[in-house]
């Protein structure tokens, strides 16, 4: 099986490294990058996949400033075969609507069975470019994967996907396009050799015109949406710290209940 | 404003899905600040005129459409990123400005709320489960069946089975209360006692990303990042440091409640109140303290 995962590079969550442009944006290339984490879980999935058939292909597919080669070569070291950036100055500021037609034109330039993405990003959480970019593609979507079953022959996908009572079992015919969560299991770590090999692993960078892609109609001129004010959310009250022994303190974890109505 | 549409989403059950009941309680305060903005509700599944009623006690209007089309979670999202004017994804707020509704998010964990606006005046709004309180309408409304040409080109994708969680844990997903449990709990044995606690208060068990990794409580149960965002009245955090990734799930509670060992753990940054100490003791204390008064 061929699989292409769409994959982002996000601030690190962990860093608290986001540097904001003067315009309120985020400055994506200067803040410290990872692999998004839903999309490091599908990854995962479709590595296992193609090691269980013992043939077929990884590839990493992602939008993002020039400098997202670091990022993708720890997916690569993961043991992506290859990756494909599409990288170009329009593009920053582009939106989730942007975001989408892009991708769903350079998914165009590629071949595979399936295609895998996060459910959502911890940037923006917006979870709306896997089913953009399946509609635009015309492929069946099924999200919020537990498990993804592809058959022996290649001709179809089964999905557990998660739902608020247990899970819903899908079946679509491939290809298809799957979103999916950290239920799917643990990501590995790079290992040395993985890493050493990454270093030499293809990796194709896109341009808007390579993708014959209008510069005007993506980037902040093309956007659906204009951001207006960004601030810091309004901190809250003062914490009470308790460090009695634990029946008194206790005592004060109920008195506070009681106060605020909660028992 | 032209006017205010709320798609009506389809519960696995085929009830109304608690988030809709949000959003129409959003889109009708957003036409009541726009002066009178006629706000329609749409319902469509194979059987919607349940969910149908169900939307009329929030909205004047609903109209149903009957299809074969799969429920889903996703479903609302799929609709909206098909009829590509597509903008505003996950809002948690949504105010009335000159130039059209302007919509809040919350981004990079909670660190920052950006708000935004629809360059034409026009589009969608998704918006993120657990923001706003469903309030129903003083007076229900109509529900009319209306038909749609309409075709896909992308292929429906059909449920072949429903299979029922094993794990009978409640819900942390509308819980007034939840008791969760981290890396500090120690294991599956240790969840007992956040469960009982769980059990004395009348809430849901939840869990960090570490707890569920461990594989002592199942994936439903957490919260955070790439689990559930909750915004329970209270959140007792037993053994949780409050790393980014767990904060971004609960920050928004009314009351948290931290034990903790470490005094310097993250979530003293944000805790109402923190209790320094050892939380099989304290958790013990509490429990008693709990089941005396309620006797």
């Amino acid at each position: 099986v061929r699989i292409v995962v769409l994959t982002k590079p996000v601030p690190d969550p962990a860093s608290g490294g986001e540097r904001l442009g003067p315009d309120g944006r985020l400055d994506r290339a200067n803040s410290p990058a990872v692999v998004n984490g839903n999309d490091e879980y599908v990854l995962e999935k479709a590595l296992k996949l193609i090691e269980a058939a013992g043939e077929g292909e990884v590839i990493l597919l992602s939008m993002a400033p020039a400098n997202a080669p670091d990022t993708m070569r720890r997916a690569l070291a993961m043991g992506a075969t290859k990756g494909v950036l599409v990288t170009d100055p329009a593009i920053e500021g582009s939106d989730t609507v942007a975001t989408t037609h892009i991708l769903a034109a350079a998914l165009k330039t590629l071949e595979f069975d399936l295609v895998f993405a996060g459910v959502d990003t911890s940037d923006g959480v917006a979870g709306l470019v896997p089913p953009g970019v399946a509609a635009l593609a015309s492929l069946p979507y099924l999200s919020y994967a537990a498990t993804i079953e592809p058959d022996a022959a290649g001709r179809s996908v089964k999905v557990q996907r998660i739902t608020p009572t247990g899970y819903d079992v899908l079946e679509a015919p491939m290809p298809a396009l799957i979103s999916g969560t950290q239920a799917l299991g643990e990501p590995r770590y790079p290992s040395l050799k993985g890493i050493m090999a990454a270093r030499s692993k293809e990796l194709t960078t896109l341009s808007l015109a390579d993708l014959g892609i209008d510069p005007a109609s993506v980037g902040l001129e093309g956007a659906t949406t204009k951001v207006v004010d960004s601030r810091k959310p309004e901190p809250r009250g003062a914490t009470r710290v308790v460090r009695e022994e634990p029946d008194e303190a206790a005592r004060q974890v109920v008195a506070l209940l009681v106060e605020r109505r909660l028992i | 404003m032209g006017g205010i549409w709320v798609h009506g989403e389809l519960a696995p059950d085929g009830s109304l899905a608690k988030l809709s009941t949000e959003v129409a309680t959003l889109a009708r305060a957003l036409a009541a600040e726009t002066g009178g903005t006629e706000v329609t509700g749409v319902v469509v599944g194979t059987d919607p005129s349940g969910a149908a009623q169900e939307l009329a006690r929030y909205v004047p209007k609903v109209l149903t459409v009957t299809e074969p089309l799969t429920g889903d979670h996703a479903a609302g999202m799929i609709v909206a990123e098909r009829l590509a004017a597509l903008a505003e994804a996950n809002a948690t707020a949504l105010r009335a400005a000159p130039d059209g509704p302007v919509a809040s998010h919350s981004v990079f964990g909670g660190k920052l709320i950006t708000e935004s606006a629809l360059v034409t005046g026009r589009g969608i709004v998704t918006v993120r489960p657990n923001s706003i309180t469903a309030e129903p309408a003083s007076t229900a409304g109509s529900v009319d069946a209306a038909t749609v040409a309409a075709s896909l080109e992308q292929p429906a994708v059909p449920i072949v089975d429903r299979i029922e969680a094993a794990s009978k844990a409640a819900s942390i997903d509308d819980a007034r209360i939840i008791v969760a449990g981290g890396r500090g709990v120690g294991g599956p044995d240790g969840f007992g006692l956040i469960s009982d606690l769980a059990d004395a208060l009348g809430g849901a068990v939840g869990a960090t990303r570490a707890a569920v990794d461990s594989g002592w409580i199942p994936y439903s149960q957490q919260i955070g990042q790439t689990g559930k965002i909750v915004k329970p009245q209270l959140y007792l955090a037993m053994g949780i440091s409050g790393a980014i990734q767990h904060k971004v799930g609960m920050q928004t509670a009314s009351t948290i409640i931290a034990v903790n060992r470490d005094p310097d753990a993250p979530i003293a940054d944000f805790a109402d109140m923190v209790v320094i100490g050892d939380l099989v003791e304290v958790g013990k204390a509490l429990l008693a303290q709990l089941r005396a008064r309620s006797g």
